[in-house]
């Protein structure tokens, strides 16, 4: 075993920089409840579970009851389009997590997002009723 | 409800009450909003998974009136989700009461009730047909 003590760090796991902007190096004490990395952690598995939502519509879209017809496609286009917006506002704010926050629309877009998507998968499911 | 969700959408008219708290409560209100946006993505998952992965049921569209419950549902409550983040931000803001709110409750007893339906359902057909 090396006997090599831990490095000092001053500004926290972070380091130089940190990944928590002003509580990082130099700054104030480090936040000891990591509020920031746990809110750029819930953002981050959000953006997973919206990628899986993608997936699912774009695989009901092509091979469920619309499979082959262009409202198929379109759909499958909207989804992928929207995930794209959705992930891009996401990354924003996952990055932006400070002590100076500044949430700005992040919260209403995704919100609106899932409902979209939501409303596009009773479309597709509908498609089957007929 | 449309001044509603123009509230959700304008950062600043948030901004305009009662005095900026500690950041790591905002924070904190902003997970407890992904976590519930999560919760809605889960089923509206459930929704686009009953669609596409359900064999057909005894019950004629037995399957899409499921998938269109659970997508209807999960979208409620991301709009849910966020109403209920923006209320509590202006109480947190204010240094009111927190907003107290029936929808928890009631979400449980319908996802539950929900799962009895389909326990019995596969019950009965196991019953009736060995």
């Amino acid at each position: 075993m090396s006997d090599a003590a831990e490095p000092a760090r001053p500004g926290g796991l972070d380091g130089p920089g940190g990944l928590d902007g002003p509580g990082g190096l130099g700054g104030p004490a480090r936040d000891p409840g990591l509020q920031p990395e746990r809110t750029r952690l819930a953002w981050q598995r959000t953006a997973l579970a919206l990628t899986v939502i993608m997936l699912l519509t774009v695989r009901l879209a092509l091979t469920g009851p619309p499979a082959g017809s262009v409202f198929g496609a379109l759909v499958a286009g909207v989804a992928v389009l929207g995930w794209g917006a959705t992930l891009a506002v996401c990354w924003r704010r996952a990055t932006g997590t400070g002590p100076a926050p500044g949430h700005g629309r992040a919260l209403p877009l995704v919100a609106l997002a899932t409902a979209g998507f939501a409303l596009l998968g009773t479309l597709l499911a509908a498609t089957g009723l007929g | 409800m449309w001044q509603a969700i123009r509230r959700w959408f304008d950062p600043r008219e948030l901004r305009s009450v009662g005095s900026t708290p500690d950041y790591r409560f905002s924070l904190a209100n902003e997970r407890t909003f992904l976590a519930w946006l999560r919760t809605g993505l889960a089923l509206v998952a459930g929704g686009l998974a009953a669609a596409q992965f359900l064999p057909p049921l005894p019950l004629a569209h037995l399957r899409e009136v499921i998938a269109i419950a659970l997508l209807l549902l999960g979208g409620t409550v991301a709009v849910r989700a966020v109403d209920h983040w923006a209320r509590t931000e202006r109480a947190i803001r204010l240094g009111e009461e927190l907003p107290a709110s029936r929808f928890p409750a009631v979400l449980a007893l319908a996802v539950g009730l929900g799962a009895l339906l389909l326990v019995a359902a596969v019950l009965a057909r196991a019953v009736g047909d060995p």
